[in-house]
């Protein structure tokens, strides 16, 4: 059962995020993209952290999802047509030549020693909000005030760069 | 029953599909969801590593790398706001104002 669980939540997010790469769209981008991060979220679950997984589908697919989506009705984008340049097409395959490596070394790296390593059981209350809610304000607890003040030079910083100026505004 | 290999192959297969997307897109805005993915797919692993070792550790890291990819989509989109109001384009082959 959990197996068929993995085997579904992975497939839907890789089929989900190439649909992604492939699509020239933002707004079928960005649908794809929250397809995944739904996936994902489902992954969470399946390795018990439900916080996490809650979080993801609140904070990656609400949220941050929403802004993307917020900034493209925004833009109002005409899609140019067209080929691309010879240069760019040679850069494009060095880059996806060099993922490929890059795929190739992470996948072997799992494989050294041969062994498949399976999980073990945990304790009932692992990943619940209780337990990572100790962990944040106990040991934790100097980064995420330290979060809180990234998040509010966030705030600020985008707030000055999206602003329009006063001055060239006629 | 499923081991930790599938999942570091499953984050590794999402961050390659990320990192081919940042490569091949000419669109500033797909390329940043292109980022996002990478590093859902980083937590990913992470969150997999923490279930195999038994330690809420990872979960914690998790949390924060969330919060900076919030903060970074916010500055990044204004970022992009700004230069569509100069250039009227989100295509990145458009933008070499800084090119030496």
């Amino acid at each position: 059962m959990q197996l068929l669980m993995f085997y579904f939540f992975g497939f839907g997010a890789v089929v989900s995020a190439l649909l992604m790469i492939t699509t020239k769209r933002p707004v079928r981008a960005a649908m794809s993209l929250v397809a995944t991060m739904s996936f994902l979220a489902g992954c969470y679950v399946l390795l018990h952290a439900h916080l996490i997984a809650a979080l993801q589908l609140i904070v990656y697919a609400g949220a941050i999802m929403v802004l993307f989506l917020f900034v493209i009705m925004l833009l109002n984008i005409q899609e140019k047509e067209g080929m691309l340049a010879g240069s760019a097409i040679i850069l494009q395959v060095v880059g996806v030549l060099l993922v490929s490596l890059l795929f190739v070394v992470m996948v072997s790296l799992f494989k050294v020693d041969g062994s498949v390593a399976l999980f073990g059981e945990v304790a009932a209350e692992f990943g619940t909000t209780k337990a990572v809610g100790e962990m944040l304000f106990t040991k934790y607890l100097l980064p995420f005030e330290i979060a809180s003040v990234l998040l509010l030079a966030a705030i600020v910083g985008s707030v000055i760069l999206a602003k329009r100026r006063i001055d060239d505004s006629e | 029953m499923v081991s930790l290999n599938s999942y570091l192959t499953l984050g590794a297969v999402l961050f390659s599909i990320g990192a081919v997307g940042v490569f091949t897109q000419r669109n500033a805005l797909i390329i940043y969801m292109c980022i996002e993915l990478m590093l859902n797919a980083v937590n990913l692993t992470i969150i997999a590593f923490s279930r195999y070792l038994n330690n809420l550790d990872g979960h914690v890291f998790v949390f924060m790398i969330m919060t900076v990819a919030a903060a970074e989509a916010a500055v990044g989109l204004a970022i992009i706001i700004s230069l569509f109001r100069n250039k009227a384009t989100v295509n990145v082959d458009d933008f070499n104002i800084s090119k030496g």
